[in-house]
């Protein structure tokens, strides 16, 4: 008897999340989409090849599922940036980094198309490769998002501004100058 | 002037902010109507499969 490849869905529920989460920066809109694609996935499991990478035919359910309402309700879909913000603003990062905040705030700033691109290649571990594949675009066209999608982030953290990256809350400054300090 | 590239020491701190994000996001725990989707989509297959026996 072969193992039933729905049985695999579960596994890959909270990475689908977290890239719808990322994707539609909004948590119930996020929900609604891996409902959807939980279901096409399931219905349409015969279409999926057992020895693939279930994980990404998953992905592109759910990213396929993202453009296509995005395109039927873009004015509603373009207007979540602010409630994203909001969501990340009344859960700050637990551990008092508030460079965590920055960076989701900045990061949710950038287009679609390129905050999809970092998840897959940046946080996911696809290859730009896979990420072509399942984007449905050329390698070039993901390398190009990956890349400006990376130099808007460095720029809205100014990461690349002159002086040491590593230096960049007051914090950090405090405790490395404290350490400066003692040492004399 | 701003750069073409991001340097390679911003970028693996974009990298690891994005992998962290991510993860934090997965840790998160699953709401209960995904679960119990399942759950539906399996019973109704099998009342299915039941039907066609």
């Amino acid at each position: 008897m072969t193992a039933d490849p729905r049985d695999e869905l579960i596994e890959h529920l909270p990475a689908l999340r977290a890239f719808a989460i990322s994707l539609t920066r909004n948590g119930s809109t996020a929900d609604d989409m891996v409902q959807d694609t939980v279901v096409k996935a399931w219905t349409n499991i015969e279409k999926f090849e057992p020895g693939t990478n279930m994980r990404a035919w998953l992905f592109t359910i759910l990213r396929n599922t993202f453009y296509s309402s995005r395109r039927k309700a873009k004015r509603e879909v373009a207007d979540v940036d602010g409630i994203f913000t909001e969501n990340m603003a009344e859960k700050p990062a637990h551990d008092g980094h508030l460079q965590m905040t920055d960076f989701r705030t900045a990061f949710a700033k950038l287009p679609d198309e390129q905050r999809e691109t970092l998840i897959l290649v940046g946080a996911s571990g696809f290859s730009y490769e896979e990420a072509a594949e399942m984007c449905n675009v050329a390698v070039g066209t993901i390398k190009s998002r990956a890349n400006r999608g990376r130099k808007r982030l460095a720029e809205l953290m100014h990461l690349d501004a002159d002086g040491p990256v590593e230096l960049t809350d007051k914090v950090t400054i405090a405790v490395v100058s404290n350490n400066g300090n003692s040492a004399f | 002037m701003s750069k073409e590239t991001p340097s390679e020491k911003a970028r693996q701190q974009i990298d690891a902010n994005l992998k962290r994000v991510f993860r934090e996001q997965e840790q998160a725990e699953l709401p209960d109507q995904l679960r119990e989707l399942l759950a539906k989509l399996k019973a109704q297959e099998s009342s299915n499969l039941d039907d066609k026996a």
